[in-house]
């Protein structure tokens, strides 16, 4: 099941630039929430700091108060590995591991965490598969074909299986569509609705249809900080804020 | 302007696999004809007297090929490692730098920087010190060709890995690494091959023998000391067998790599990359 996450001001640096001002929302279990607002306004960043994957940047680092379920991700003694493993990401480009075959792809965060019983990992593999909705175009060829020979749109709900077999509360999607065509984009969509019973799902998106499509909830971010978070409806309907509104009908951005 | 160009690329390849081509064939022609069952089962005879082979050279060979990969390899491979995941800081260069070095310095001064460090302080040769100096060898170019390969590996991929709650140290064996394989494996095998023809660094290390060892504290017989030293020798006989013996040896490496080759792409998959 899905856990809501709780951020109090979550500040993240790349050198000495401060990407990410003062950042506090909270984000509800089991819903959609986008995270929308032009390039370079930190939207990335944002969810990069939910599972620690932005330190991994070179000279990059955040802090602040996030808690995830029963996870202080900033806490002195919190390990970024443990959090990662709670917290499902799929990137802007489908990222299988190429010399892997789409069994082991899905199965690769299992076996690399010390999964060795066989039976569990077949049903895990075939469980997150089925839930990307990929199961039925690949289950015959599941060790014989390599990740990298599946198309883009299967690459991705690919790597969402492969996330989704470690089995996390949260999935953090940044971007997950912008690479592919319409019909991989709508099937990508078409997923996440099904997914958010079994998670909290976060995404990222350019596109702005594609957060009113999805998301319950959407948070409009600008120049580093979060300018207005409200339903999804709200903020492209009667956003609060002039900024908000200029960005959604295409003023700026 | 495009027929000149492709015709000048095939006619490089064709001048570039001449050589390689010509000393096979004269190979052939001139060692072909000296192996026989004596030639590949027994040890060498004394000065003078006919006959003889060189089967404890090729054992030898590959006893200080074996010893000097398993030196050479897993330190060439975590040293690729540390530049390619970790070494991007002035450590890094040095060591990069270090590296570039050493795959410069001619093989005789390994062979005799060896000599100094392992056989003086035995006060014996072997086929262990031959096995340091060929591992030595095998080292910086493994090493570089582990880091180039490993770089080519895209971003995203260490990310995905990350992102799963993979540990650094997992990711980078099982996933980058694994990704770059290919790469590796080819880096290896040219480090392999470069060092199995070496002569010089085996002069001061594993010395030659003339009868069977299979001691590595023992000196030890290479194909390539008994083919200079029966080349350089006033009889007729030596000579063939010297022919013989440059064939044995080219013909092993090909083996070899061959064997690796085949070994590991039997799990390639469609579509890999």
């Amino acid at each position: 099941m899905g856990v809501g996450i709780e951020v109090k001001g979550l500040n993240a640096w790349y050198g000495k630039h401060l990407a990410l001002k003062d950042i506090d929302m909270s984000i509800q279990a089991n819903h959609v929430t986008a995270v929308i607002g032009p390039s370079g306004c930190g939207k990335s960043t944002f969810v990069r700091c939910l599972n620690r994957m932005h330190e991994t940047i070179p000279e990059a680092r955040a802090d602040g108060d996030v808690k995830i379920g029963e996870i202080e991700v900033y806490g002195d003694g919190t390990d970024p590995v443990e959090v990662r493993r709670k917290i499902g990401m799929v990137f802007q480009k489908p990222n299988p591991f190429p010399t892997m075959s789409i069994y082991d792809n899905v199965a690769a965060g299992l076996r690399l965490n010390g999964l060795r019983n066989r039976k569990q990992m077949n049903e895990l593999v075939e469980r997150s598969l089925k839930l990307s909705a990929l199961w039925e175009e690949v289950k015959d060829t599941l060790h014989k074909k390599s990740g990298a020979s599946l198309s883009g749109g299967q690459q991705q709900r690919l790597c969402i299986a492969r996330a989704l077999a470690v089995e996390p509360d949260v999935l953090l999607m940044d971007e997950p569509a912008s690479a592919l065509d319409p019909i991989s984009t709508s099937k990508i969509e078409e997923l996440i609705f099904q997914l958010k019973q079994h998670y909290t799902v976060v995404i990222v998106t350019h596109n702005m249809q594609q957060a009113a499509r999805v998301a319950e909830f959407t948070g409009f971010f600008l120049m580093g900080s979060l300018i207005e978070y409200d339903k999804t409806e709200k903020i492209f309907t009667t956003p609060a804020d002039k900024r908000t509104e200029d960005y959604i009908t295409g003023r700026f951005g | 302007m495009n027929y000149a160009a492709t015709g000048f690329a095939v006619a490089a390849a064709i001048l570039v696999l001449a050589p390689l081509l010509a000393i096979f064939v004269y190979l052939v022609i001139k060692g072909a004809g000296s192996i026989n069952l004596t030639f590949l089962t027994q040890t060498p005879k004394p000065p003078g007297e006919l006959g003889g082979g060189m089967a404890n050279a090729m054992v030898g060979t590959g006893l200080i090929l074996a010893m000097a990969s398993v030196r050479g390899i897993p330190l060439g491979i975590g040293c690729g490692i540390y530049l390619a995941e970790y070494g991007h800081n002035r450590f890094g260069d040095l060591v990069r730098f270090t590296a570039d070095v050493l795959n410069g310095v001619p093989s005789i001064v390994i062979g005799i920087a060896v000599y100094g460090l392992i056989v003086l302080k035995q006060k014996h040769f072997s086929a262990f010190s031959g096995g340091v100096a060929l591992g030595i060898m095998m080292v910086p170019t493994i090493a570089r060709a582990t880091e180039e390969m490993l770089l080519m590996v895209p971003n995203v991929i260490r990310e995905a890995a990350l992102g799963l709650g993979i540990p650094k140290w997992r990711a980078t064996l099982s996933i980058t690494l694994r990704t770059a394989s290919a790469g590796v494996i080819t880096g290896c095998m040219l480090a392999f091959a470069r060092v199995a023809g070496e002569t010089a660094p085996l002069l001061f290390t594993a010395f030659g023998n003339q009868f069977w060892n299979l001691n590595p504290n023992q000196p030890t017989a290479a194909l390539s000391l008994q083919v200079f030293a029966y080349a350089i020798s006033p009889y007729d006989d030596w000579h063939r067998q010297a022919w013989a013996g440059a064939l044995i040896l080219i013909v092993m490496i090909v083996a070899a790599v061959a064997a690796v080759r085949i070994v590991t792409s039997r799990g390639m998959l469609k579509g890999a990359s």
